[in-house]
């Protein structure tokens, strides 16, 4: 594999890019591996990467039913921010806001992470008190976070109306400027890149159909579409599918899948600067790179694994976002998809041990994993290697539906996540 | 748009009529204060979270405003069968064998 750098940037463009050796090399399986990790998502990625490079463990192999990224890694909307209210979500998710800022240099290859900001309108009363206690209490826990007066947010963000005769006037704005987005297949292939330049083998379309365990009940390996591998540990990080995957070595989880939906438009020229996003009118909103605006839509009411979605989500989302942006009423929509995303009662996130000796779990990051990425693999990464929790991803367990200690989001999330 | 047959109004209208209420036949403790924390677990969180079948509950929220079950696949989002609330619950192998 090639390292990149400015030299041989040159020297390949010189090249009329033809010369290019390959990204990284597309593994079969060995018979035995340290760790498994099934799931080839960011998630998954990164792990296997903070294993190599901080744990120096890099017998590992990462498995995919499909191709590398291919699920919800690829399918949502790269935005990232920290502003949770309660402190373990704000330790978790600014620790990744932390490891964005230099993940290109990390994994050398540009992430294209934007901290373009996010900005979180507030249309009522009730937006303006609920905003301003996520202020104070992510400025309690270190979390850049600030308020800004309808002025404030239309000088931020010029395409925003805040006339008071608009059907959802801006009353006032909670914005986090070091909150932004990312390329998002860049992720799934820079930690890949990264992993696999430490040894990593990354396995593409070999599905996981079962977790074999050994008679005294710990982990044996993974069956696999490729056959049997052995592994000492064994890491689920399958998203949607968690819940499928585990039940193969009797975990039962507290999850359900959803399909989550997001759209894009065609592409126009720079008129976006930020992220948007709207509770009341539930609608979120930034520009690509490619001069795309990428809509958020929501979670059908429904279970569902067929990462399609219904199409009256959709409708309800463009009506959102007309109210918001009436300028944006006449463009036309490109493309819509669907991921699988795993939803624990509390909406927040299982991170760590199950009651397998040697099977972890990273799951039930539900509408938000996306921003979660480089912590959640970081800290994930940190108990496979040492067989116990993180100081931060410690309250994260699964044990919590049962003693009762939950992360309440569902109730306290700035947006539905 | 899903169709959804309401086993009571005897008609299949659009999705946006009813709303999703989970899994189906989950049945409350006799004797809640006996209940250890692990039943208590798997009575609130644990659900099936079925790939294929999956048996659920529905509302006709803008119709007739009652509860019925139903039988659908999360993979195809097809569904096999709805029923009344209180029945009991349809012979999955028929169902699927019976060449829907």
């Amino acid at each position: 594999m090639t390292r990149f750098n400015a030299l041989n940037l040159a020297w390949n463009a010189l090249s009329g890019h033809k010369k290019w050796t390959e990204q990284w090399p597309d593994a079969q399986p060995k018979a035995e591996y340290d760790v498994v990790i099934v799931g080839a998502g960011g998630h998954g990625l990164g792990a296997a990467h903070y294993l190599a490079k901080e744990h120096g463990i890099t017998n590992v192999a990462v498995l995919d039913k499909g191709w590398l990224g291919g699920g919800n890694t690829g399918r949502n909307t790269t935005i990232i921010r920290s502003n949770y209210l309660y402190d373990e979500s704000a330790r978790l998710y600014d620790h990744a806001v932390d490891l964005w800022q230099d993940l290109s240099q990390d994994l050398n290859y540009n992430v294209m992470y934007s901290n373009r900001g996010v900005l979180m309108l507030a249309h009522n009363v009730h937006d303006v008190q609920s905003f301003k206690r996520h202020v104070h209490s992510n400025r309690l826990n270190g979390v850049d976070n600030a308020w800004l007066t309808p002025e404030e947010c239309k000088d931020y963000c010029p395409p925003l109306s805040i006339s008071k005769h608009a059907r959802y006037p801006v009353m006032g704005g909670a914005l986090q400027r070091r909150a932004g987005t990312a390329r998002h297949d860049a992720v799934a292939w820079g930690y890949a890149r990264a992993a696999a330049s430490r040894g990593v083998d990354i396995i593409q379309n070999c599905a996981v159909t079962a977790i074999r365990r050994n008679t005294d009940g710990s982990v044996a390996g993974v069956e696999t579409a490729k056959g049997f591998i052995k592994a000492k540990k064994v890491a689920v990080s399958a998203a949607g599918y968690t819940s499928v995957v585990m039940q193969t070595a009797d975990v039962r989880l507290p999850l359900e899948s959803y399909p989550l939906q997001a759209l894009v438009s065609e592409p126009v020229k720079p008129i976006f600067p930020c992220v948007v996003m709207s509770n009341a009118v539930h609608a979120y909103i930034s520009q690509s790179d490619k001069g795309e605006l990428v809509i958020g839509s929501g979670t059908d009411q429904y279970t569902s694994y067929s990462q399609r979605g219904g199409l009256p989500l959709i409708e309800h989302t463009v009506a959102a976002i007309t109210e918001i942006f009436p300028i944006f009423s006449r463009m036309r929509m490109l493309r819509k998809w669907g991921g699988i995303v795993d939803v624990t009662p509390d909406r927040s996130a299982i991170l760590g041990k199950t009651p397998v000796k040697g099977l972890y779990v990273n799951c039930g990051w539900g509408t938000g994993g996306f921003k979660a990425t480089p912590g959640a693999a970081h800290t994930f990464a940190w108990t496979i290697a040492k067989d116990e929790p993180h100081p931060i991803n410690a309250p994260f367990t699964l044990e919590r539906f049962r003693t009762g200690r939950l992360i309440d989001e569902a109730a306290a999330a700035a947006v539905a996540h | 748009m899903l169709l959804i047959h309401c086993p009571y109004c005897d008609e299949t209208l659009p999705e946006l009529e009813f709303v999703y209420a989970g899994q189906a036949h989950i049945v409350r403790p006799d004797t809640p204060s006996e209940q250890t924390d692990e039943e208590w677990e798997e009575f609130l969180f644990i659900r099936e979270n079925a790939r294929g079948p999956h048996f659920e509950r529905w509302r006709h929220t803008h119709g007739c405003g009652r509860f019925f079950n139903a039988v659908r696949d999360t993979v195809s989002d097809r569904f096999y069968a709805t029923y009344k609330a209180g029945e009991t619950k349809p012979d999955l192998s028929k169902l699927l064998g019976g060449g829907k």
